[in-house]
């Protein structure tokens, strides 16, 4: 581990203090639990728990002809925005290939934000800087803000705030701290993430916990994610793997003409040779990425479900194995386990 | 409830972070509070079959916890006489209890001369400091 190469975020210092486990991620020293990871899943289950998300990318584009720029960047259609609006939309390849998933946010006219993955906010600010066109100005912002999502059912009761519309965002105020709140999140529960200056971020956690509120780790982030089936990059998809075949043609407007959207339309018509799927284990064990599943398959994602207490993952099958029900074997270490291809989300609140 | 930090001195300690409590020619095994902290909580342990087989230094099972899969190396040799059902059951007993109530495996040993390898608790806790 080079302990002295990793950077820190504005909370650092409060991991520590809290007890928190740091683990090297995407170049961060980052918490991957404080108290317990299923402890930290639960809170945000069924109350609200706080994660230090600084170290994602934030990446400003503007200019007159940002929008345009950005149609052709990204895959969900950026026509569909208004200000004060967000949507998830992937950043694409020639080959169709997800240099990475993303959230856009519309500020204003001709001003939009990209936060991006922190492990790859780097190559996307390459990516759009390397292809800016005059009228556009592409500036990698992340060192100047602090992020915090706060998540979970009772998160909006615990922090004073409104309900709004998902994918919604406003500037607003915290406990004294000038924070842009946005109804985004990866957890699947109801939530916000809360953007501010970097200085002020300490301030923020520390409101924010004084509400009440559990902070919750990396660890907790991935399972959570996970029992809700949204994708990792890096693990679930890649620049090697399409939209389409990774369920995610929901995000790509393909008449937008993206980059990328001729080979994927014709992924689309063809139909994909082998699928990204959600599946639950029945056989005890914890699936896990890189592990062989009978028949052609891999696991991208796999860990132990908190709320259903047993092994959850997807991973890419061939066509054929992808409807629900279906069932699997996965190799976990040289032992066959059972499994079964489930629908999306793996776990689903009892309302 | 995690344990707190023990490490009992009337056990025998393995540096891949095992236990082994010698009751004449027998053995019950577990990891430690070292191990099972390390890989927070368990969800998952994958036991060797009663009448197989361990070879001290190998493993003989594996422990899983969200984050993490790690053999469980046996620190001494012997038969399997006995797997901890309880903690197949629910993993987290190990966590709760590692060196009592999540106990692993129980063995005949083949070698008893084998324990004077392993380490007193003074010695493990030393090894422990260095990790």
């Amino acid at each position: 581990m080079e302990a002295t190469s990793l950077a820190r975020t504005p909370l650092f210092e409060r991991h520590v203090a809290l007890g928190a486990r740091m683990v090297p991620f995407a170049g961060y020293e980052m918490p991957v639990q404080y108290a317990g990871v299923i402890e930290e899943h639960r809170a945000v289950r069924t109350d609200a728990g706080a994660f230090d998300v600084s170290h994602m990318g934030e990446i400003h584009v503007d200019g007159p002809s940002a929008h345009a720029f950005l149609q052709e960047m990204l895959s969900n259609d950026l026509d569909r925005l208004d200000d004060g609006q967000a949507q998830y939309t992937l950043l694409t390849n020639e080959r169709g290939g997800i240099v990475d998933d993303v959230i856009a946010y519309r500020l204003g006219h001709g001003q939009y934000l990209v936060v991006a993955n922190a492990s790859n906010k780097g190559s996307v600010y390459g990516w759009l800087k390397e292809r800016e066109p005059r009228g556009s100005e592409v500036r990698d912002a992340s060192d100047e803000y602090g992020l915090v999502a706060v998540q979970g059912p009772r998160s909006l009761e615990r922090l004073g705030l409104p309900e709004r519309p998902a994918f919604t965002h406003e500037m607003g105020e915290l406990d004294g701290v000038e924070v842009m709140i946005s109804r985004t999140g990866y957890t699947g529960e109801l939530g916000v993430e809360l953007c501010c200056a970097e200085d002020d971020a300490p301030a923020l956690w520390d409101a924010v916990l004084a509400r009440g509120v559990v902070p919750c780790g990396l660890g907790a982030r991935d399972t959570l994610r996970l029992e809700v089936c949204y994708p990792l990059h890096g693990n679930d998809i890649t620049t090697e793997t399409d939209a389409i075949s990774a369920g995610l043609g929901w995000a790509c407007a393909l008449d937008t003409g993206f980059t990328g959207a001729e080979k994927l339309r014709r992924i689309k018509e063809a139909g994909p040779a082998r699928k990204l799927v959600p599946f639950v284990l029945d056989d005890k064990g914890v699936p896990r990425q890189g592990m062989p599943i009978e028949g052609g398959g891999e696991v991208t994602s796999g860990t132990h479900s908190p709320m259903l207490d047993r092994g959850i993952g997807m991973g890419y099958v061939p066509a054929a194995l992808a409807a629900p029900d279906t069932e699997l074997t996965i190799d976990v270490r040289g032992k066959g386990r059972r499994a079964h291809v489930v629908s999306k989300p793996n776990y689903r609140k009892e309302e | 409830m995690a344990a707190a930090e023990s490490y009992p001195d009337d056990l025998k300690y393995h540096a891949e972070h095992d236990w082994a409590r010698i009751e004449g020619d027998e053995a019950t095994l577990g990891i430690t509070w070292f191990a099972q902290d390390s890989l927070g909580e368990l969800v998952h342990f994958e036991p060797p079959e009663v009448g197989s087989t361990v070879t001290k230094d190998a493993a003989c099972g594996e422990v899983e916890s969200v984050k993490a899969v790690s053999d469980v190396i046996a620190p001494l040799s012997g038969e399997v006489l006995e797997v901890n059902q309880k903690a197949v059951d629910e993993p987290e007993l190990v966590n709760e209890d590692p060196y009592g109530d999540g106990w692993l495996v129980r063995i005949r040993l083949s070698d008893p001369s084998e324990a004077d390898a392993l380490m007193d608790a003074a010695a493990y806790k030393a090894h422990v400091a260095d990790q």
